[in-house]
C-alpha cells in the first residue's frame, strides 16, 4: 500500500498493474498520510500479515520517522520479544534528477543509524528484483532504498532466481590496488571510474555494500586487507554520513593494514540545488572519485 | 401467585443480584487500579521504581468501563499511562509490577517499563510512550481483523493531547475511509501534561470534530464506570456492525500529577479537590448504597516487602 500504487501504478510505475491483478484489498491506495499508512503497515504486520508499503520517495518518509523508529524498530526489544514487526518498506531515494532540495534527499544513512531495522539498497537490476522476497520474508522490519535514477536501467533478472543474500555485500569489479566501497545509486560511477583507472594502470576493487545494516564488514575489511588502500562513496553528506561509518571500522578493524588515509567522496554540505551544473557539482562524479583515488594511490 | 408470576419475580431478582454483582466487580477492579497506583508512588519514592510513571488516579472508570465491554480477541492499544488498562485487561498485577521494577518476570521482561506493557497473549499491544503513535498502529490491527472478516476490532486509547497530533488526524480519515473496525477512545483528563484542553485545541468538543470524518462520535461521563462500560459495549457494536470506525470522548480528570516529575503547578487545588468529588470508586460505591469494601488491596503485610521479593510472579498472599 502507499500513495498512487493501485490505479496510477505506483509514481515511478513501479505497481504498475498489481492493481488489476492482486485487487484492491491487497494493493491500496492511501491518503497523503505518511505516518497513518506506514504506523498501518506496522499493525497489519504484528497481526500475522505481510505488508509491503511504499513511501514515494525519501523526503516523505521523514513525515513517517516516528512509526519507523518508534514503533517499528523499536516493538519487537521494548515488548520484550513479543511484538514482531514482518514489515517492507520501499522507498525512493537520491538525486540526480533536477528535483531541487526537497526531493533529492540520501538518508538512507541515517536510516542505517537505527537497530532494529534491516537496511537495503539494491544497485543492480538483479538485487531489485531479488531482494523484495527475503525482505518479506524477514520478520524484522526492512526499508529498501531504490535509487530514482536505476529505475531506468534494463536487465533480465531470472524471474525464479534464488533470493538475494541480504547479508552480504558484493564484490562487482576485483582488483588489489585500492577498495572502492559504494552502494545503490553510486554504484555506476564507481565502476565507470574503475575502468578508466584500469586504463592508467590501477587495478581497483569495488565493493558494493547491497545492505548498509547490518553492514557486512567482513567483505569491506578483507577487500581493504588485500588492497591497503579504501576510498568511500557515497551521495549523503559528508558529516556523520554512512561513509564515515566504513572509513570508522576500516580505522577499527583494519589500521596496520592501510598504505594512505582512507578518503570519502560524498554530498557537498549543501541543499542540493536545482540547476543541473550546481547539482552536478554538489554530488559525487566520476572526476572526484578518480582524484580520491589518487590521493590514496599517492 | 401463579407459577408465571414466581418465575418473573425470580428472573427479576437474578436480574437485579446479577447487577448487583456485576457493580461489585466494577467496583473491585476500579479499587484494585487505585491500590496499584498508590503502592507504585510508595515504590516509586523508596527509589525502586524509576523512570517516567503516569499514574492514572481518578481515571479508572475508564480503564474498568472500556476494557470490560470489550472481548479477549479484540486488540488494545494504549497510551503511556496504562497500568489501570493493563490490570483491566487481565495482565497479573505481578507481572505489571516485576516490569516496572525492570525484571525480566515483567510483562515485557523489564525492556519497557511503566511506559511499554505488552501482553500479546491477551492481545494488549502497548503501551506507547509518543503521543498519538500507537493510533496508526491500532488501525493497522483493524485492517488485518478487517481483511481477515474475524469480526474482532482494535480499540486505542489515547489522551487529548494526542488528537492535536496529526497522526490522530490521519489515523481517524483512514480509518473512516477504508471503514476500519477500529474504536477510538479519548481519555479527556483536561491537560495535555501541564497544557489545559482551551489553551491547546480551538475547540474543545472533541466529538463534534472527530464525527467530522464521518464516523459516530459521542462524550460520555469519563468518572462514570457504569456509563463508560455502556458506552463502549454500544460503540462497539457499531463498530462491529462493519460501517467503520467510532469515537468516544470519555470526560475524566487524574487527581495526582502527570507523572512523578511533574511539580504540578498548572493547576488550581480548588479544581482537583472540585473533581475528587466525583471520584469515580465513591460514586460507584454511592450508587450501590455501599461503602467501597474491597478490602486493601495489595493485602497490608507490608506491600514493599511483597514488591521486593524475589519471585515476583508469585501470588501476593495474606
Amino acid at each position: 500500500m502507499g500513495e498512487d500504487v493501485g490505479r496510477y501504478g505506483g509514481a515511478f510505475g513501479v505497481s504498475l498493474g498489481l492493481l488489476d491483478e492482486f485487487g484492491p484489498d491487497r494493493v491500496r491506495d492511501t491518503p497523503l498520510s505518511e505516518s497513518a499508512f506506514v504506523g498501518a503497515g506496522i499493525g497489519a504486520a504484528i497481526a500475522g500479515m505481510r505488508p509491503i508499503v511504499e513511501i514515494m520517495t525519501v523526503n516523505f518518509s521523514l513525515l513517517a520517522l516516528d512509526q519507523i523508529l518508534n514503533n517499528a524498530a523499536t516493538l519487537l526489544h521494548m515488548s520484550g520479544g513479543q511484538v514482531a514487526v514482518p514489515l517492507v518498506i520501499r522507498m525512493t531515494t537520491g538525486a540526480g534528477r533536477q528535483l531541487a532540495a526537497q526531493h533529492s534527499h540520501s538518508l538512507e544513512g541515517w536510516y542505517a543509524h537505527i537497530p532494529g531495522i534491516r537496511v537495503l539498497a539494491p544497485a543492480t537490476v538483479a538485487d531489485a528484483r531479488h531482494m523484495l522476497a527475503p525482505a518479506l520474508a524477514d520478520p524484522d522490519p526492512v526499508v529498501i532504498f531504490e535509487h530514482g535514477s536505476l529505475y531506468n536501467a534494463s536487465g533480465s533478472p531470472e524471474p525464479d532466481g534464488a533470493p538475494a543474500d541480504l547479508d552480504s555485500a558484493a564484490v562487482r569489479r576485483s582488483g588489489t590496488a585500492v577498495s572502492l566501497i559504494t552502494y545503490g545509486g553510486s554504484l555506476g560511477k564507481v565502476l565507470e571510474a574503475a575502468e578508466r583507472l584500469a586504463a592508467d594502470g590501477i587495478d581497483a576493487e569495488v565493493v558494493d555494500l547491497r545492505t548498509l545494516r547490518p553492514l557486512d564488514d567482513d567483505t569491506v575489511i578483507g577487500s581493504v586487507r588485500r588492497t591497503h588502500r579504501a576510498v568511500v562513496a557515497d551521495e549523503g553528506w559528508r558529516t556523520g554520513g554512512i561513509s564515515a561509518e566504513i572509513a570508522a571500522r576500516i580505522a577499527e578493524q583494519a589500521f596496520y593494514d592501510l598504505d594512505a588515509p582512507v578518503e570519502r567522496v560524498c554530498a557537498a554540505e549543501v541543499p542540493v540545488p536545482y540547476a543541473h551544473q550546481l547539482e552536478e557539482a554538489a554530488l559525487p562524479q566520476v572526476a572526484g572519485i578518480l582524484a580520491a583515488v589518487r590521493r590514496a594511490v599517492g | 401467585m401463579t407459577a408465571r408470576k414466581r418465575a418473573h419475580a425470580r428472573r427479576s431478582a437474578d436480574r437485579a443480584g446479577g447487577r448487583a454483582a456485576h457493580r461489585q466487580e466494577l467496583l473491585r477492579d476500579m479499587v484494585r487500579i487505585r491500590r496499584f497506583e498508590e503502592l507504585c508512588v510508595e515504590l516509586y519514592s523508596a527509589g525502586e521504581i524509576r523512570g517516567f510513571v503516569h499514574l492514572c488516579i481518578g481515571e479508572e472508570a475508564v480503564s474498568v468501563g472500556v476494557l470490560r465491554a470489550l472481548t479477549q480477541d479484540d486488540a488494545v492499544v494504549t497510551t503511556y499511562r496504562e497500568h489501570g488498562h493493563a490490570l483491566a485487561r487481565g495482565i497479573p498485577a505481578e507481572t505489571v509490577l516485576a516490569e516496572m521494577l525492570g525484571r525480566i518476570t515483567g510483562c515485557s521482561r523489564g525492556r519497557g517499563g511503566s511506559m511499554h506493557l505488552f501482553d500479546t497473549g491477551r492481545r494488549f499491544y502497548g503501551g506507547h510512550g509518543i503521543v498519538a503513535g500507537g493510533l496508526p498502529v491500532a488501525a493497522g490491527l483493524a485492517l488485518a481483523d478487517n481483511l481477515r472478516d474475524d469480526g474482532h476490532l482494535a480499540c486505542c486509547l489515547f489522551g487529548d493531547g494526542a488528537f492535536a497530533e496529526g497522526e490522530f488526524h490521519e489515523t481517524a480519515n483512514l480509518a473512516a475511509l477504508w471503514e476500519l473496525p477500529l474504536l477510538l477512545v479519548c481519555e479527556n483528563n483536561l491537560y495535555a501534561m501541564g497544557t489545559p484542553l482551551a489553551r491547546e485545541h480551538a475547540q474543545i468538543d472533541l466529538a463534534a470534530r472527530a464525527a467530522s470524518y464521518g464516523m459516530v462520535a459521542w462524550a460520555v461521563d469519563g468518572m462514570d464506570v457504569l456509563a463508560v462500560e455502556r458506552a463502549t459495549r454500544r460503540a462497539a457494536e457499531i463498530v462491529r456492525e462493519g460501517h467503520g470506525p467510532c469515537f468516544l470522548e470519555l470526560r475524566t480528570y487524574r487527581f495526582r500529577a502527570h507523572s512523578m516529575y511533574d511539580p504540578d503547578l498548572y493547576r488550581d487545588k480548588a479544581e482537583v479537590e472540585r473533581w475528587r468529588h466525583r471520584d469515580p470508586i465513591t460514586t460507584l460505591a454511592r450508587r450501590m448504597h455501599a461503602r467501597p469494601c474491597a478490602r486493601r488491596w495489595p493485602p497490608t503485610t507490608g506491600s514493599s516487602s511483597w514488591a521486593r521479593t524475589s519471585d515476583a510472579t508469585a501470588a501476593p498472599s495474606g
